[in-house]
């Protein structure tokens, strides 16, 4: 079941892409949520209901619900146009995710480990740098969040592979989630979005040398 | 101790951020400066002992504790100053030292951390309260700025808790699901290698957003050219230092495994090519601030290239540090007075200094002196030190570089502050409040602790810094 949930997760990674619109990612970013919460539902099912609790809480209502709806609000409140305006084409995307997916087979391949679970290490680190290369080749600002959520994501995946005897990393990895989401998102609401009218990078740059 | 340490100074913190009255800020500031002797004595004088489960007060931290605390009193004042010129509203003003005063409490409990994570937690708070700083003369630069540094910060963060995990995952086929220091440094023999090496890779980009070393420099950059001027000394010090000493210690960890050589590299090359970039930039730079950002860049690479080189090396690595500490927060204060003597950090456009305040003139000979390293500065022997390592691991090539850039940059610095110092321009602004000779008491008393280090070290710190990489 697990194997199915990670795959699943990868291919809307893929997804993500070709997607076009600021709508289909943050559907995108709900979906993976609610496979996060299946995936930490079966593999941290041994740890203790309080932790296992405050994970589930974490995944169903932070990632699936308070984030998009927040991420919804403020292209709604600073009305952003809903093209995602990347650099490259997308059939470039597309390959280029695709070629991260199958680097990170390689790499856990020359992994010379039996205590390795590869499929999550294959999908963490997709979803780490699919999130990065996201960040790196759209225009807006706002995508870079959602490209840093997806980065996220496979951290949280990551964890989770250590998490049946280590408990604490998830959670220090969730605090990080929190803690980075409110602030990010935070100031996004109350400042970027009031002092840049085309809220994309070409605002930003004004520092240099 | 530190437990009592945190609850207070939290709520000193709190008590900053509610209040509205001058005096009453005053006395909070001083009760914090105490508390923050305090521990520092404190841990001084029970050196090597464990406290409240996840701090240790080891020699690395005690070291960098001291440098923190002998700066925070120097960067208290200089932003009193600071705000008292620029007026700000009491509001704004509650709000900056309550960061500030965050700011000098994650830093502490990051150095004396002694497990991975609770570092890792540490540093990540020292992101959210000099955001707050660099946010807060609230134009729209600062907003980019404050915007690139969180994102950017967060990005890193991230990558290093993924080294973290990596880590994490190898000390667990080791049987072991202890995370501190002690304890991994006690299974690491037995773990997978491969695991070790991504684990490194990614906490050394992760951790340089902080130190600003060569992958993620840009974003420290950025930071200094809108911050405040006195944190600007701090992000360009004790800042660094958070992020050198989180490097340090995983190098510690992992330098008696296979993969020293490996890291050797990646520090040996992140260390160079730091100081090429901060090379080709400052032949072109205008900006006073961004100049002492890229003076900055340049010093972390050193020190990176001191620890990858290892002997004497590890030695001139952390005494570097130290000694760059003390100059670079001096000439950032110092950078706080011409601002408010030409009203711009434009180099082109300043000029005459001598004329117009001679203590700080003085003070910048002085700074121009010690950060280019010559004699009588401190700086002089440990990069002599550091260059001698590089000679006894036998890397010319790094070595003949490293030196052709320093060369580079000293004439760039060189240039600058001499413009500064003795250009004849026209039409400078008029000083509306002049600067009394006694703001400059701070900057003489740091620069000749720089030169009184270099030349008769005080045994006790000697013996610190040898306890900090007795392991290595």
């Amino acid at each position: 079941m697990t194997n199915i949930l990670l795959i699943a997760f990868t291919i809307s990674l893929i997804y993500l892409g070709v997607a076009n619109r600021l709508s289909s990612y943050l559907t995108t970013l709900v979906f993976q949520g609610i496979i996060l919460f299946g995936v930490a539902f079966i593999e941290l099912i041994e740890i203790n209901w309080l932790n296992l609790t405050f994970v589930l809480l974490e995944t169903i209502a932070f990632k699936t619900i308070a984030v998009p709806y927040f991420l919804n609000y403020i292209i709604k409140k600073n009305k952003i146009t809903r093209d995602t305006e990347p650099f490259l084409p997308d059939i470039v995307s597309v390959i280029l995710i695709t070629s991260i997916i199958l680097g990170s087979f390689l790499i856990s391949n020359s992994v010379n480990d039996s205590g390795l679970r590869k499929i999550f290490f294959v999908v963490a680190i997709s979803a780490l740098f699919t999130g990065l290369y996201i960040i790196i080749s759209r225009k807006k600002i706002i995508t870079h969040i959602m490209g840093y959520m997806v980065m996220e994501n496979g951290v949280f995946i990551l964890s989770i592979a250590v998490g049946n005897k280590m408990p604490m990393l998830v959670n220090a990895g969730i605090i990080l989630d929190i803690f980075v989401s409110v602030l990010v998102l935070g100031m996004f609401v109350n400042k970027i979005g009031n002092t840049f009218e085309e809220m994309d990078v070409d605002n930003l740059m004004n520092l240099k040398d | 101790m530190l437990v009592y340490y945190l609850i207070l100074s939290f709520l000193i913190g709190a008590i900053t951020l509610l209040n509205r009255n001058r005096t009453i800020s005053i006395i909070l500031l001083a009760l914090f400066l105490t508390l923050q002797t305090g521990l520092t004595v404190y841990g001084y004088l029970h050196l090597s002992q464990e406290d409240s489960g996840y701090f240790t007060f080891d020699a690395t931290g005690i070291i960098f504790l001291c440098v923190l605390t002998i700066l925070s009193y120097t960067t208290i004042w200089h932003s009193y100053k600071y705000l008292q010129y620029r007026k700000d509203d009491e509001r704004i003003q509650s709000m900056y030292f309550a960061a500030l005063i965050g700011l000098i409490l994650s830093m502490s409990c990051a150095y004396l951390a002694s497990h991975i994570a609770v570092m890792w937690a540490f540093i990540e708070a020292t992101t959210l309260c000099v955001a707050v700083l660099i946010y807060h003369e609230r134009t729209n630069l600062a907003l980019e700025a404050t915007w690139k540094y969180i994102f950017i910060c967060s990005v890193g963060i991230a990558m290093a808790f993924v080294g973290i995990i990596f880590l994490s995952k190898a000390i667990q086929e080791a049987g072991s699901v202890n995370l501190s220091f002690s304890a991994i440094s006690h299974n690491i023999k037995y773990v997978n290698v491969f695991w070790l090496k991504y684990a490194f890779l990614f906490m050394v980009v992760g951790f340089s957003t902080k130190m600003g070393l060569f992958p993620m420099h840009t974003i420290c950059v950025d930071a200094h050219t809108v911050a405040p001027p006195p944190i600007s000394a701090f992000i360009s010090t004790t800042l660094m230092n958070v992020g050198f000493v989180a490097i340090f210690r995983t190098y510690s960890l992992m330098a008696h495994t296979a993969i020293q050589p490996w890291m050797n590299q990646i520090l040996l090359w992140s260390g160079l090519l730091s100081i090429f970039i901060s090379a080709v930039y400052l032949l072109k730079v205008n900006h006073f601030k961004r100049m002492n950002a890229y003076s900055s860049l340049e010093h972390m690479g050193l020190a990176a290239i001191g620890l990858a080189c290892g002997g004497i090396g590890y030695f001139a690595a952390i005494f570097h540090l130290i000694l760059h500490s003390f100059v670079k927060a001096s000439a950032f204060y110092q950078i706080d007075q011409v601002h408010r003597t030409y009203h711009t950090y434009i180099i082109s456009k300043t000029g005459n200094y001598f004329n117009k305040n001679i203590t700080g003139a003085l003070v910048m000979l002085l700074v121009f002196i010690s950060i280019t390293a010559f004699p009588p500065s401190g700086m002089f022997i440990t990069e002599i030190w550091i260059f001698k390592s590089l000679f006894a691991s036998s890397n010319f090539l790094v070595l003949i570089l490293v030196l052709l850039f320093l060369a580079m940059i000293i004439y760039s610095l060189g240039r600058n502050f001499f413009g500064l110092l003795f250009n004849q321009v026209k039409d400078t602004p008029e000083i509306k409040v002049k600067i009394h000779p006694s703001e400059t008491i701070s900057q003489y008393v740091l620069l000749l602790l720089v030169i009184y280090l270099g030349l008769n070290p005080p045994e006790e710190m000697i013996r610190l810094i040898q306890e900090a990489v007795k392991n290595l």
